[in-house]
C-alpha cells in the first residue's frame, strides 16, 4: 500500500470504523454504569444532592493546597498534558475542519506555532508521567498493562501529529496517514480502557459530591 | 469453590452499583489518594494506597461487568478471586482503613473510595474474612446488646451513679419524652462523666429526655465490620424503642460511627424512613446555645483545639456546631492544620480500635496526629467522639505528649452556670 492509499483508507473507512467503535463503545459503557442504578437514599437529607454533585464536578479539578503539595508532579504534568492535548485537538485548523464536517460547528483556531509548542509540552508531560510511573513507588505499585497501553495510545497521536506538522522523519502523506491511524487506535482502545475516565469522571465526581452534599458536606 | 467464598464473591458483585462502577471505571491509577491516607503517609508502604485496598473487588467488577472480563469469562480464561486473596486483603480492608473518608476528598476523578471500602467489607464478612477482634465485638453487640457487654442492669447502675454525680434524676424509659438519649459503650463504662454532664445540661435547658433500657447502645458493630444485616438489626432495636417511647428525636451521642449508622445508613438499612429525627448531641447543644438555653458562666483558660471526628464532620456534616460551642468556653482556641473536613483521623475509627492486631499500625499512623499537634502547645484537646477520645489518649501517651483530652459535653458541663431550669419546656421527666 502506498502512502496515499494508506492515507485514503485511514481518512475514509478507517476513521468511520474507529469513530463508530468509539461512539458506540462510550455510550454502551456509560449506559452500563448508569443502568446498575443505586438505591434511593431514605435518610433525611440536610441539603439537596444535585447542586453539590455538580459543584464537585467542577471544583474537583483544582486540588486543595495540601493535596497539591503532596503530589505536585502528577498535578502539574496532568494539567499540562490534558490542556495541551485538548487545545491541539480542538484548536488546530485542520482538526477544526474535520470536526466541522462531523458536527457542522466551526470556531477559530490557534496559530500553528502555538499548536507546535502545545504538542511538545503535552508530550513532555506524558513522558514525565511515564517516568514517574516507573519510579514512584505508589504509582508503580498501582500500574498494570492498561496504564502503559493508555500512555502509549495517547502519546502516539501527539508524536505523529508533531512529526507530520514539522515534516520530519517520513514524507508528509505517510506521516499524516500514521497520525490518523494512531488516532484511530486511540479511538478503538478508548471505550475498553481507563481512557473512559474522560467521560466517567463526571459521574464519579457527581456521585461523590451528591452523596456528601446531602449530608451537608461540600467535597 | 467453598460456600463461604462463593457467598463472599456474590456479595461483592451485588455491592457494585452505579457509583461503584463509575468509580472503578474512572480510576487512573494516579496514586494521589495514597497521600491522603494516614496509613500510607506514616508508613510509606504503597500497599496502603486507598484504591489498592479494593483490588480484589476491582477484579470482581472487571470480570463481571467489563467487556474484556466478560469475554475472558466466556472463554474460560479468567481467574476468579481466591479465598487466599481475600484473606491477604483482610489487613488492608480492616486494619489499615478507618473509613475516615479523607481519600474521598482528594481523588482527582472524584472517587468516593471510602464508600467503596465500606461496600467491600460486606463481601469480606460474607466470605468470613474479618478481624477476630471485630467479630467478637459484633457477636457481643448482637447477643448482649453492647460491644462491651453492657446489660440493661449495668445501664441502670450507671444511671444511678450519674444521678448521684449530677444530683438530678436520670429519666429512664419515660414514654412521651421529646428526646431519647443513646450512649456509646465507652461513655457508659469509661467516660462516665458524660451522662451526668448531659443530665445537668438538659436539666438546665429544660430538655425533656429519657434513656431507654431497651436501646441504650449507639455503637453499631455491624457498620464497622460491614454487615448490613447485623447493622440493620442493631438500628432496628433503637427504632423500636424510640417508637415505643414515642419520642420526637433520637440523640446520637458523641460517637462518630454511631452517627453514620443511625443518621445516614439507618433508614436505608431498615428499609424505611424514621418517624422521628436523629440529632447529633453537638447539634442539639448548639441549638440550645442558639436559643439561649445553654447558660455558661466561666471559661477555659488553657489553650484548646478541636479534633474533628471523621464520621461526625467529614462524613456526617456536623462541622461548625462544636466550634460555635467551644467559642463559648474557650479563651484560647486554636485550629490545628487541616482542621475541619480535611482533618486527619485518630487512627482508630471504622472498627480499627476493636482490632487488637492493628494496635502497632494504628499507633504508627497516629504519628500524623502528633505532627498536626506539634507546635500548637495545647493544654487540652477537645473532641466529640468517645472512640476518638480513647484513641487520642492512647496515642498521646504512646508519643509521650502531655495534652489532656476532653469530651465536648463534659467540657461544657464544667462551665455550666448554676441556675434554675430554663423557662422553655421545663422538666417533664
Ligand atoms: S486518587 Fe483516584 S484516580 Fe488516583 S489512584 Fe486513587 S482512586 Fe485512582
Ligand atoms: S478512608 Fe481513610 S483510612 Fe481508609 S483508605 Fe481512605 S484515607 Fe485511608
Amino acid at each position: 500500500m502506498s502512502g496515499i492509499e494508506l492515507l485514503n483508507w485511514a481518512r475514509g473507512p478507517g476513521l468511520q470504523i474507529a469513530g463508530a467503535v468509539f461512539v458506540i463503545g462510550v455510550i454502551v459503557r456509560l449506559a452500563a454504569i448508569l443502568l446498575l442504578g443505586r438505591k434511593t437514599d431514605l435518610s433525611r437529607p440536610r441539603e439537596g444532592a444535585m447542586w453539590p454533585g455538580l459543584r464537585t464536578v467542577l471544583t474537583r479539578s483544582i486540588p486543595d493546597a495540601g493535596t497539591f503539595r503532596r503530589s505536585p508532579l502528577v498535578f502539574i504534568a496532568g494539567y499540562v498534558f490534558h490542556l495541551g492535548f485538548l487545545l491541539t485537538l480542538l484548536f488546530y485548523a485542520p482538526h477544526i475542519l474535520l470536526l466541522k464536517s462531523v458536527t457542522g460547528l466551526e470556531w477559530p483556531g490557534l496559530p500553528v506555532s502555538l499548536i507546535d509548542v502545545l504538542a511538545v509540552l503535552s508530550i513532555t508531560a506524558l513522558v514525565a508521567l511515564f517516568i514517574n510511573r516507573l519510579i514512584d513507588p505508589v504509582r508503580r505499585h498501582l500500574s498494570r498493562c492498561g496504564d502503559w497501553l493508555a500512555l502509549l495510545v495517547t502519546v502516539l497521536p501527539l508524536v505523529t501529529g508533531y512529526l507530520a506538522l514539522n515534516r520530519m522523519l517520513l514524507p508528509y502523506t505517510d506521516m499524516l496517514a500514521w497520525h490518523i491511524l494512531s488516532v484511530e487506535l486511540l479511538l478503538v482502545v478508548f471505550p475498553f480502557s481507563k481512557l473512559m475516565h474522560t467521560f466517567s469522571f463526571v459521574l464519579a465526581r457527581w456521585y461523590n459530591g451528591a452523596i456528601a452534599g446531602r449530608k451537608g458536606v461540600q467535597v | 469453590m467453598s460456600g463461604k467464598l462463593e457467598r463472599g464473591l456474590n456479595t461483592l458483585k451485588a455491592q457494585i452499583d452505579a457509583p461503584m462502577a463509575a468509580f472503578f471505571s474512572s480510576c487512573v491509577h494516579c496514586g494521589v489518594c495514597a497521600h491522603a491516607c494516614l496509613f500510607y503517609t506514616e508508613t510509606g508502604d504503597p500497599k496502603y494506597t486507598p484504591i489498592y485496598k479494593l483490588e480484589p473487588m476491582r477484579r470482581v467488577w472487571q470480570q463481571e461487568y467489563s467487556f474484556w472480563g466478560k469475554l475472558a469469562r466466556a472463554l474460560g480464561l479468567s481467574k476468579p478471586v481466591t479465598d487466599q486473596e481475600l484473606a491477604d486483603w483482610e489487613e488492608l480492608v480492616y486494619d489499615s482503613c478507618t473509613l475516615c473518608g479523607r481519600c474521598s476528598l482528594v481523588c482527582p476523578v472524584g472517587n468516593d473510595i471510602t464508600y467503596m471500602i465500606r461496600r467491600m467489607r460486606e463481601g469480606m464478612v460474607a466470605a468470613g474474612h474479618a478481624p477476630k477482634g471485630l467479630k467478637q465485638v459484633t457477636v457481643r453487640t448482637v447477643e448482649i446488646g453492647s460491644p462491651m457487654g453492657i446489660t440493661p442492669e449495668t445501664l441502670r447502675k450507671q444511671a444511678a451513679h450519674a444521678e448521684q454525680d449530677a444530683g438530678l434524676p436520670v429519666p429512664l424509659d419515660v414514654a412521651g419524652a421529646d428526646y431519647l438519649l443513646l450512649l456509646s459503650a465507652n461513655e457508659t463504662m469509661v467516660f462516665t462523666d458524660t451522662l451526668p454532664a448531659l443530665t445537668r445540661i438538659f436539666h438546665q435547658a429544660g430538655v425533656s429526655w429519657t434513656l431507654s433500657s431497651e436501646a441504650y447502645e449507639a455503637t453499631n458493630a455491624g457498620i464497622q465490620i460491614g454487615s448490613s444485616d447485623i447493622a440493620a438489626e442493631l438500628v432496628q432495636r433503637i427504632v423500636s424503642a424510640a417508637e415505643k417511647l414515642k419520642v420526637k428525636y433520637v440523640i446520637s451521642p458523641e460517637c462518630g460511627h454511631a452517627y453514620t449508622a443511625l443518621r445516614w445508613e439507618g433508614p436505608n438499612l431498615i428499609g424505611r424512613p424514621y418517624p422521628f429525627e436523629v440529632i447529633h448531641v453537638a447539634e442539639l447543644l448548639d441549638q440550645l446555645r442558639a436559643e439561649g438555653r445553654l447558660k455558661l458562666d466561666s471559661r477555659e483558660t488553657g489553650r484548646l483545639s478541636f479534633h474533628d471526628p471523621c464520621q461526625m464532620v467529614r462524613r456526617g456534616g456536623v462541622i461548625e456546631q462544636p466550634r460555635r460551642l467551644l467559642d463559648q468556653v474557650a479563651e484560647d482556641f486554636v485550629e490545628m492544620p487541616d482542621a475541619g473536613i480535611h482533618n486527619w483521623c485518630c487512627g482508630g475509627g471504622g472498627g480499627v480500635s476493636a482490632n487488637e492486631r492493628a494496635v502497632p499500625l494504628r499507633r504508627r499512623a497516629f504519628h500524623r496526629k502528633k505532627e498536626q499537634l506539634d507546635g500548637l502547645q495545647l493544654t487540652t484537646l477537645v473532641t466529640s467522639c468517645a472512640n476518638c477520645r480513647d484513641m487520642l489518649e492512647d496515642g498521646l501517651e504512646y508519643y509521650d505528649m502531655d495534652i489532656e483530652v476532653k469530651g465536648l459535653a463534659d467540657l461544657l458541663a464544667e462551665h455550666l452556670a448554676e441556675s434554675e431550669p430554663g423557662a422553655q419546656g421545663g422538666e417533664q421527666s
